[in-house]
């Protein structure tokens, strides 16, 4: 089976003063009907931008340019604006970061709802009404049909969360991309969405596109996952894999940054990744997380090869993960010794 | 909705109370009634006798009260130069000056909003350029030297156009334009800027993901909240135009109430001139009221508190 969305060479540059960003480097990936693939990464790393190149969203100065940039079949980066227009918010629909500023403050939630539909589907506003009121009481909104008449600064941020993921569902989208959909939100709302977002893709058999920077929301709600740094995408594969046997350098710093109940001993320090992110602007030779690896060595500074470990599950690294698995074994020992 | 429409009339009819008060105090402090209508070669005995009989020599206050309790009723006393009621010459006047003034903010805004627009979709573009610098020659144009080059152009070399009178809609269209160009900069800059930022908002972004067309982001999505601000300076500058239009009306010979106001001024015209100002601080604070009332409308912050 095809993948529902392939992307294969991604890059988004953005001119500055300081000269051209270039934030996201060769970015490829896919997914396929049904699945959740989820991107992490840290503030900066190019994942919002890739989401946002994706949808044709990217600010106006931002230049995109791609290998491959398709939707089941149509070509998102060389196709006719109205193929691509009538594919946003119809069979692929976005919902992003911050609830309180993505609602027009100036219309209803109804009217916000149902202007999706009415600019894809050849049906009535009172089909569109029925429509709305379905998917919000879908997505857990008590009082759906009195809602319709609110506006979004009479909702708090979950059901504001709640309605965009509403409005994402209007047409029966394909695939959703979902920005950091829970950043802004509490804890415990964080979790509701999430599960809701897990019940309707079980339901709906909709493919989501997860950007977050959270290990935890990608444990919950993954199949698969793609670890980005630096504009690049550093490892990617299935999130048992990913999780069991971290191969890239960075996703192992990554994941030792969490703590996990049960696993992590009391007291001992939590893992923090030493220096900064390289800039983007400009070329970076070779391994752009060197610079922070423990692992770095002379062959870092050359081109890195893309090695596969298993089905699916890739690493951009110039060591075999063998490697540092015998230096961490090494290192506890060493550790136990003294 | 309904109450926030009463808090504000309440308010408005308060403000009436102080300007009138303000105003009669100022006009009365500045000109003495007695002398203005004995005229300049009366003796002081005639200018006390006068004093008497019109009742100047009871205390301010008394005045105020009698006057205002009159005002109340529609009376605003008599002209000292026409003998005829304040409110006749007012009306008199006041359609030439509201005519001037709907036509002007019409030509302020059918040129600003759209070159607005059109800027603010392209920041930096030509056309933004062009808006620009539309903006910088009407704000540093003065509105008398725009008017004569005007009347130059179009009544005298053109003869396309009447250059002085307010007998037809032709007498109206270079004295709207010279009002009107003086109005829409600060119009097209507040609405320039105002689409800036609303366009790069988040809520922008999120209609464009559902897909609809640019027309409908721009002219339903953006447009709505950019408005907001115009709103209320729109009305402000429209209270000036009715107002504050004594040069322009001057310069065409129109029979308005700016000219009214500078006649009674220069003639001590005590009751023309009080009821002038009075009359231009209602327009302002109907006005500022209408203006609130449609952001209310416009804004569902502001109505749903």
């Amino acid at each position: 089976m095809t993948a529902l969305l392939e992307v294969d060479d991604l890059h988004v540059r953005i001119p500055t003063p300081a000269g051209e960003l270039h934030a996201v480097r060769g970015i490829s990936l896919s997914v396929r009907r049904g699945e959740t693939l989820c991107i992490v990464g840290e503030s900066g790393c190019g994942k919002s931008l890739t989401s946002l190149a994706i949808m044709g969203l990217l600010p106006r100065e931002a230049r995109r340019s791609a290998a491959r940039l398709a939707f089941d079949g149509v070509d998102l980066a060389g196709g006719s604006r109205r193929a691509i227009a009538g594919l946003r918010g119809n069979r692929m629909a976005m919902i992003f970061q911050d609830p309180m500023t993505s609602l027009n403050p100036a219309f209803t939630i109804g009217d916000q709802l149902v202007e999706t539909m009415l600019a894809h589907r050849k049906v009535g506003r009172a089909a569109a009404v029925d429509r709305a009121v379905h998917l919000l009481e879908r997505v857990g909104i008590a009082a759906a049909a009195a809602r319709l008449g609110q506006y979004p600064h009479q909702l708090s941020g979950g059901l504001r969360q709640r309605v965009m993921i509403a409005m994402a569902l209007m047409c029966g989208p394909d695939l959703i991309i979902a920005d950091e959909p829970t950043t802004a939100l509490d804890v415990t709302i964080q979790a509701q969405i999430l599960r809701l977002l897990r019940d309707l893709q079980a339901e709906l058999g909709i493919a989501i596109l997860l950007i977050t920077h959270d290990l935890g929301v990608v444990a919950r709600v993954a199949d698969r996952i793609g670890v980005m740094y630096a504009g690049e995408m550093v490892e990617e594969g299935a999130v048992g894999a990913v999780f069991e046997r971290p191969s890239h350098p960075y996703t192992r710093a990554l994941l030792g940054c969490i703590p996990i109940p049960g696993r992590t001993p009391r007291r001992s320090p939590l893992g923090a990744i030493p220096g900064i992110v390289p800039s983007l602007v400009g070329t970076i030779q070779g391994c752009a997380f060197a610079g922070r690896c423990t692992h770095a060595h002379e062959a870092c500074a050359g081109t890195i090869p893309v090695r596969t470990l298993g089905a699916g599950h890739r690493s951009r690294c110039t060591l075999a993960p063998d490697t540092f698995e015998a230096a961490a074994r090494t290192a506890s020992l060493g550790a136990i010794g003294r | 909705m309904l109450s926030y429409a009463l808090r504000r009339l309440i308010i408005g009819v308060l403000v009436m109370f102080v300007v009138s008060g303000i105003t009669f105090t100022l006009t009365n402090a500045a000109i003495d009634p007695a002398r203005a209508i004995a005229g300049e070669g009366a003796t002081s005995d005639d200018v006390e006798a006068i004093r008497k009989s019109y009742g100047f020599d009871r205390p301010l206050a008394a005045r105020y009260v009698a006057w205002l309790g009159q005002a109340l009723q529609g009376d605003l006393g008599s002209s000292y130069r026409q003998r005829r009621p304040v409110v006749d010459v007012i009306m008199e006047r006041l359609p030439v000056t509201l005519k001037l003034g709907g036509l002007a903010l019409a030509f302020a805004l059918v040129l600003s909003i759209p070159l607005a627009i059109a800027a603010a979709l392209r920041p930096n573009s030509w056309i933004d350029r062009i808006a620009l610098l539309f903006a910088l020659f009407g704000q540093a144009m003065p509105t008398f030297w725009f008017a004569l080059l005007g009347i130059v152009v179009f009544s005298v070399n053109l003869r396309w156009l009447p250059a002085s009178g307010s007998g037809t809609t032709a007498h109206f269209i270079l004295p709207a334009i010279a009002l009107g160009y003086y109005a829409a900069p600060t119009l097209m800059r507040l609405m320039r800027a105002g689409m800036i930022d609303v366009l790069a908002s988040d809520y922008i972004r999120t209609a464009r993901a559902k897909g609809l067309s640019e027309a409908r982001v721009v002219l339903k999505h953006a447009l709505r909240n950019a408005v907001l601000p115009v709103v209320s300076v729109a009305a402000v500058q429209f209270g000036f135009m009715l107002g504050g239009s004594v040069v322009i009306e001057t310069i065409f010979a129109m029979q308005g109430v700016g000219y009214l106001a500078w006649e009674s001024i220069s003639l001590s015209d005590l009751p023309v001139t009080q009821a002038i100002v009075l009359m231009i601080s209602l327009i302002y604070i109907v006005l500022t009221l209408s203006a609130d009332l449609l952001n209310a409308w416009l804004d569902p912050r502001i109505r749903i508190g």
